[in-house]
């Protein structure tokens, strides 16, 4: 995009004014380079958003933005249901609550080398990733429904996890007002076989090492240290939040129309909050959360069980769980008063600052731990949410590296059998049932997330604590 | 213009055939044909070549109907309908026969079961989306049917 379409604030914020039908400004944090480097469709889709009903302050995007649909990826806006603001599906996007939760596993980079292979290949075989790779579990249709109700919860109640995990996922692990019923028999069958499965495209399960630390109090507080092992875990809900999200957009792009919104984008589709099929996404959306939250402990427990294989001591403990497609009721300050706000966030982090209420008390005093997932082969980032971020962006921040390259070019560009070899020389194992979606997800078709985390940084949205560089990555 | 995927059936029969255009995250797709209902056939292929470049052998016949208000919300329902009946059926499907009668579509498709091994399957599609959603006739005789599928 061209820096000079935009009324540069400070040296990371750059405003569209609002034009035409937008209602607030949109407001890109990045640095100028990765303004330039982002495609002219964020800029269009951040000035659409602002044209919806009932939109508070204004449409923010983060460094880490690329063309999506609908909203942008990277894309965080709130909307005020007493003032007829919305609740949109293609703004929460396909995989509600996909999300990534880390896990800290005491182990030192050494202790895992001598078991990396055997390591690879037994999370690779009890860990269903990919297209036509099969789940463990099958759900019969009351335990569906438990399921979509309890969250995490219910899968620790199943023995698939730990109550101690709760306090460490948002939510404490089962959002609120989830309404299975909502959820539609397609949605439910095709869940039936996919509790505990990766996924595929960009989701993965790394085994990882903490190769830098940027703040070593807080580092201290969330059990990082230097040169030790976590898992990272990427996915979502699954086919039960892609059959919700198909069949809401579409019932949507009639209900935008019948409350009179003039829908600059149809992937817009959207709801009054206060309407019937508004609430009835609501309840549905919150179920697929509950699905993704239950899938991410299940995936977590048998990471857990893999490490106890290999090293019988060691305990995997969650240092915390975040959703970056979502819609939160969340209270913010806006226009000098307090107010209950529906924060969509597509391909965007929660990033509650220190001392925020809904944080457990062990992260009261640091703020929200914050997981960037970079590429395969580049490395991710922990960060801290901080006060400032409150103001910015209703307390939100960057959720990975952005892609800079379709996949298409990527395919075009790159060999997936060579990319795993070139990785292994460097000691980074890739275990994945496609070498074209290696190639498609190759690490240089992502953005440089050393260059995202910074400019979240710069723009005051999070802290950087720690970087982490891979050692084992199953792909779906 | 959206640049044409290494697709051997987009070269084999003169105005038909798909692609794969490129978008940031996901990927988009585009069938082209002499009728809507061809276009529609070939947009269906291009959603398989989201998956694999395997070829598919046709063991298991199953049927789709679908209606939409226009024909561009009716290509993102077809879209759909293959996505479901992927994921339900653990399927994957290499040919399509499709009738039109305004907006509304009956189809039988032909494919077989996921096999990790033969297909090396690459990323899921999700859902099709309205994004780069178009139905229209490009030229004399050539139909063009497209969206982007998020994956």
């Amino acid at each position: 995009m061209d820096p000079a379409r935009f009324t540069r604030i400070d040296e990371t914020t750059w405003q569209i004014e609002p034009t035409g039908a937008m209602r607030v400004p949109g407001i890109i944090y990045a640095e100028e380079a990765l303004i330039r480097a982002m495609d002219d469709k964020v800029y269009e889709q951040t000035a659409n958003i602002a044209t919806l009903p009932g939109i508070v302050k204004a449409c923010y995007v983060m460094p880490d933005a690329h063309w999506g649909y609908g909203f942008p990826i990277g894309g965080v806006a709130a909307f005020d249901a007493d003032d007829g603001g919305i609740v949109s599906a293609g703004g929460v996007g396909f995989d509600v609550s996909c999300g990534v939760r880390t896990m800290l596993t005491g182990l030192k980079v050494s202790d895992i080398e001598s078991v990396q292979t055997s390591l690879a290949d037994s999370l690779f075989s009890q860990i269903p990733a990919g297209l036509g790779s099969k789940g463990a579990i099958t759900l019969d249709p009351l335990e569906l429904v438990g399921m979509l109700q309890g969250g995490a919860r219910w899968a620790i109640e199943r023995g698939w996890g730990e109550a101690r995990d709760l306090d460490r996922i948002e939510e404490g692990g089962q959002v609120a007002g989830a309404e299975p019923d909502h959820v539609s028999d397609r949605a439910k069958e095709r869940q039936q076989r996919e509790m505990g499965t990766l996924g595929s495209g960009n989701h993965y399960l790394e085994v990882q090492a903490v190769t830098e630390v940027f703040d070593k109090e807080t580092a201290k507080d969330f059990g990082l240290k230097q040169e030790e092992v976590v898992v990272t875990i990427h996915c979502g809900s699954r086919g039960l939040g892609h059959q919700i999200g198909t069949e809401f957009l579409r019932e949507m792009v009639t209900a935008a129309a019948e409350a009179g919104i003039a829908l600059p984008d149809r992937e817009l589709a959207c709801a009054p909050i206060k309407s019937e099929v508004g609430q009835r996404y609501l309840g549905a959306m919150r179920a697929a959360i509950n699905c993704a939250l239950a899938n991410r402990e299940i995936i977590g427990h048998y990471a857990r069980r893999v490490f106890g294989h290999f090293f019988p001591d060691v305990d995997l403990s969650l240092l915390f769980d975040v959703s970056h497609n979502t819609c939160n009721v969340e209270t913010h300050e806006a226009d000098g008063r307090s107010r209950e706000l529906f924060v969509h966030r597509k391909g965007a982090t929660r990033a509650f600052g220190p001392g925020h209420p809904d944080l457990p008390e062990a992260l009261r005093k640091t703020g929200q731990p914050v997981l960037i997932g970079g590429s395969m082969g580049t490395g991710s980032y922990v960060l801290a949410g901080v006060a400032t971020s409150e103001k910015k962006a209703f307390a939100s921040a960057c959720h990975g590296a952005g892609r800079a390259m379709s996949r298409h070019a990527a395919l075009r560009k790159w060999s997936g059998r060579q990319i795993v070899d070139d990785l292994a020389e460097r000691g980074i194992l890739i275990r994945c049932p496609s070498a074209r979606g290696v190639a498609e997800e190759a690490p240089g078709a992502y953005k440089d997330v050393g260059a995202v985390v910074l400019a979240a940084e710069e723009a005051g949205l999070a802290r950087r604590v720690a970087r982490l560089a891979p050692l084992i990555c199953i792909k779906g | 213009m959206p640049s044409v995927s290494a697709n051997p059936d987009s070269q084999t029969t003169i105005g038909r055939g798909w692609e794969h255009f490129p978008h940031d995250a996901d990927v988009g797709i585009l069938g082209h044909g002499a009728t809507p209902a061809e276009a529609f056939e070939q947009a269906a292929l291009a959603l398989t070549g989201i998956v694999t470049d395997a070829e598919i052998a046709p063991s298991t016949r199953v049927g789709v109907t679908c209606e939409a208000s226009d024909i561009e919300l009716l290509l993102v329902e077809w879209l759909n309908a293959i996505i479901y009946e992927m994921a339900v059926r653990s399927m994957l499907f290499g040919r399509f026969e499709v009738k039109m009668t305004g907006t509304r579509l009956e189809a039988i498709m032909w494919g077989e079961l996921i096999d990790q091994a033969k297909h090396l399957p690459a990323s899921e599609p999700k859902g099709a989306t309205y994004t780069a959603l178009r139905v229209a006739q490009v030229s004399d005789g050539l139909w063009s049917a497209g969206c982007v599928i998020d994956v």
